[in-house]
């Protein structure tokens, strides 16, 4: 795949009412494109390569700073604060000039042991936990009643 | 309903929302029996994350609303999960249906977690299970999605059916 920086495909139609989005409109920083260069799934995780592109627009950098750490394409998503797809694209940009690169969570066929891993890790966390029996952590605190039972 | 609660109790970070592919937005209606005081429809994804720094693995957590117009949703997050949580609401039981036919269909294992807050109706999980025709493998637990104790054992409990199910299969 090669990436051509100049490049801005036109809008696949347009975009009406609520579907235009904010003020500044989500897709005007994808130039307008809706559909990502490479198959992402929310769960993709990315790392930076260390390359960075000459030019890239500031939510490229963005997005770019967001993955120096394994991250996931919906973790950059919320923190870019963008709707999924805009994110994909702007990551897929960053995958084809090599600034990026992606691996998939390796559970489609869990082995027993990340499972078991797992499962010691969620028990000695429901035993150390701080917050134990402290409801207002949860939003449902906010509608004021109290606990019946 | 609970969904984002259950991922903050439990999530290290602040439930991240995002939202995702606005143009299937708003298709349908959401179902509002006896549920006066949710107005609108949740389109956002909640997304939480879980490091277990000794066991080097790291836990993400996404919430999903459970009408089926959201199918296109479920299919990219269930290609790469572990398993799923159905978590009911007992005001309106029947909302979870198209989530059980979704993950029975694809074979993806989940539990059916009933939340118990203020103004549910309470059901013993043998009730919730003939109501909804739940599996006799299934799990079904009660929580109560505000507290982590509770939510980290919603989440035990799916990777512990998970685990039985993998073993039982390569058995």
């Amino acid at each position: 795949m090669t990436a051509v920086p100049g490049d801005h495909p036109v809008l696949d139609g347009p975009l009406l009412d609520g579907a235009a989005g904010p003020v500044v409109r989500p897709y005007s920083v994808t130039y307008g494109r809706t559909r990502p260069r490479s198959m992402l799934d929310l769960t993709t995780m990315l790392l930076a390569t260390g390359r960075t592109p000459r030019h890239m627009e500031p939510e490229h950098a963005q997005a770019l700073r967001l993955c120096r750490l394994a991250t996931s394409v919906a973790e950059v998503a919320a923190n870019l604060q963008q709707p999924v797809v805009v994110a994909k694209v702007l990551l897929s940009d960053l995958i084809a000039w090599d600034a990026l690169i992606t691996g998939v969570p390796t559970v489609d066929n869990p082995d027993l042991q990340t499972m078991k891993d797992l499962l010691d890790g969620l028990r000695k966390l429901q035993f150390s936990d701080p917050y134990g029996d402290d409801p207002d952590r949860g939003e449902d605190s906010r509608r004021g009643g109290l606990r019946g039972g | 309903m609970g969904k984002t609660t259950l991922v903050k109790s439990v999530s290290e970070i602040e439930p991240l929302t995002t939202e995702e592919n606005l143009t299937v937005a708003g298709i349908g209606t959401d179902s509002l029996d006896g549920v006066e005081s949710k107005s609108t429809t949740t389109v956002a994804l909640d997304f939480g994350r879980m490091t277990f720094t000794e066991q080097n693995l790291v836990l993400y957590l996404f919430g999903t609303p459970g009408q089926d117009r959201y199918w296109f949703m479920w299919d990219e997050l269930s290609r790469g999960t572990l398993g799923a949580v159905v978590l009911v609401d007992t005001r309106r039981l029947p909302a979870c249906f198209p989530a059980l036919e979704f993950f029975e269909q694809r074979g993806i294992e989940y539990v059916v977690a009933v939340n118990e807050f203020d103004g549910g109706f309470r059901y013993t999980t043998e009730e919730v299970r003939d109501a909804l025709t739940i599996r006799d493998q299934v799990p079904i637990v009660m929580c109560d999605a505000r507290n982590t104790r509770s939510a980290t054992a919603v989440l035990i409990s799916l990777i512990e059916h998970v685990l039985l199910a993998v073993t039982s299969r390569t058995a």
